[in-house]
């Protein structure tokens, strides 16, 4: 079975769903409909610009292309990270630790994989490299944004208790320790989740996709197995990453806890 | 006979959250009292002196200044007594390191009360369990804050009793924030009133 082309036509049939939904909190005044809206456009958009941009990669297999595209996926991941904290880091660590601890998980399991298990010539084909980097840092992203926001609301929340352990002789490790394993657990719960739900509930995004393509289930199932394995590695360790230094830049070097350097509301 | 004072507590132009700079000192087996209005900035001293917030000045412990001591070592050598306890574990057991059943009893406690819930304490006995988990640190110096508003009459003297006993056994230093004229006048040999960024030698 063949790929069946999508029209503009049919593109447009499932847009009008959304726009049905948006007319309906307007009517219910839920207040979203205008953000429903924007991000359908932009949703479209970005994915239409990346088709192109990607035809244009494929085309040309060049290192430098693949590393400045994958360079500004990591910056646009480590944006929405920022983005999603109520109480980020002030300054360059906001944007720093989520951007560091993505570039050390995402960049390094894409790169075993690429490396080790598919083994392309030359490594970095981008038909694989992209798509398979584009799925770690999604999913990365999230296992670090809920870590860092369950963190930096709990340092502050719970700054009498930590306090009271550094008061009592602890060191700022144990002080926290606590309150960043849980952070760590809650990063990684949606992760966890959804390999246990995998197939029974849900099936996985990609492998529709593959097999609405027309690839047969059973190679579609391999990837996503695959795929799935990389991102529950990649997630876990950016989220320890990210919390346990987002966790040391907490506190200062006479071990005082510092919400001076988160911003307020 | 009359003791030799040995300066224990040296503060040197001590300046946080932009009050100050204020100089003192505590010698061993000395209580200072330090009063002022709520807000004067008499809780937040301790803290800097704690070394929990960022300050400027220098603050010296037997001469040796605390940028020189570890941090966690330098907490359980200075070590404070915030006017609410927090409890973070499970049960009492669980927020002592080595816990001094002779200090529990001279707080009305026996061994049993490890076992207890933390969240079935009442705040007078939170109170009195706090001053217990930081006396088993064996600070040298004590720094307290309001330490005890939560308590009656009795307790109040016990508590008053044990810092004292304290002291002369550790020749420790107690640097004791109140409210309470009287209490200050019992406990402490000298005074400060701490006002608009002021540090007062106070009457007793």
């Amino acid at each position: 079975m063949g790929v069946i082309s999508l029209s503009p036509y049919d593109l447009a049939v499932a847009a009008s769903l959304l726009l049905a939904v948006a007319a309906l909190s307007y009517l219910l005044r839920l207040g979203n409909s205008g953000q429903i809206v924007v991000a359908g456009v932009r949703m479209t958009s970005q994915l239409l610009l990346l088709g192109i941009v990607l035809k244009s990669l494929f085309a040309h297999t060049n290192f430098l292309w693949v590393t400045l595209m994958a360079l500004v996926m990591l910056a646009a991941a480590a944006r929405e990270v920022t983005s999603r904290q109520k109480r980020r880091f002030k300054g360059v660590w906001g944007f720093g630790i989520g951007a560091v601890s993505m570039f050390i998980s995402s960049f390094t399991v894409t790169l075993i994989a690429l490396a080790v298990i598919i083994q392309n010539r030359p490594w970095y084909l981008p038909q694989y490299a992209i798509p398979l980097l584009g799925m770690l840092l999604g999913n990365t992203m999230n296992g670090i944004a809920l870590g860092l926001e369950r963190l930096t609301a709990n340092a502050w929340q719970q700054k009498p208790v930590i306090e009271a352990r550094l008061i009592l002789g602890q060191s700022w490790n144990q002080a926290i320790g606590d309150v960043r394993k849980e952070c760590i657990r809650s990063g990684m719960i949606p992760i966890v989740n959804s390999m246990a739900a995998a197939g029974l509930v849900s099936l996985p995004g990609m492998m529709t996709g593959q097999i609405l393509a027309g690839s047969p289930p059973f190679e579609a199932v391999k990837y996503q197995i695959l795929i799935i394995f990389l991102i529950a590695a990649g997630t876990g360790f950016g989220t320890m990453s990210a919390v346990y230094s987002a966790s040391r830049r907490l506190f200062d070097e006479r071990q005082r806890l510092r919400l001076d350097r988160l911003k307020g509301q | 006979m009359k003791e030799r004072n040995v300066i224990q507590l040296d503060i040197n132009n001590l300046v946080y959250n932009g009050i100050g700079p204020f100089n003192f000192s505590i010698d061993q087996n000395e209580c200072l009292g330090l009063s002022g209005p709520s807000g004067s900035g008499k809780s937040l001293m301790l803290r800097a002196l704690a070394d929990l917030d960022p300050h400027d000045g220098r603050v010296s412990f037997g001469g040796v200044e605390a940028t020189r001591i570890r941090p966690e070592e330098w907490r359980r050598r200075v070590g404070l007594l915030p006017a609410e306890s927090h409890w973070w574990g499970d049960t009492v057991k669980d927020h002592f390191r080595l816990p001094d059943n002779s200090l529990l009893q001279q707080v009305g406690f026996d061994e049993s009360v490890l076992n207890w819930s933390v969240s079935r304490l009442s705040s007078g006995e939170k109170q009195r369990l706090a001053i217990v988990r930081l006396l088993a640190n064996k600070p040298d110096v004590l720094l307290l804050d309001e330490p005890t508003a939560n308590l009656d009459k009795t307790n109040i003297r016990k508590v008053e009793e044990l810092f004292d006993r304290y002291k002369r056994e550790h020749r420790a230093s107690i640097f004791w924030v109140s409210h309470d004229p009287d209490q200050i006048h019992r406990v402490a040999s000298r005074c400060y009133f701490l006002d608009h960024g002021q540090l007062l030698p106070g009457d007793r």
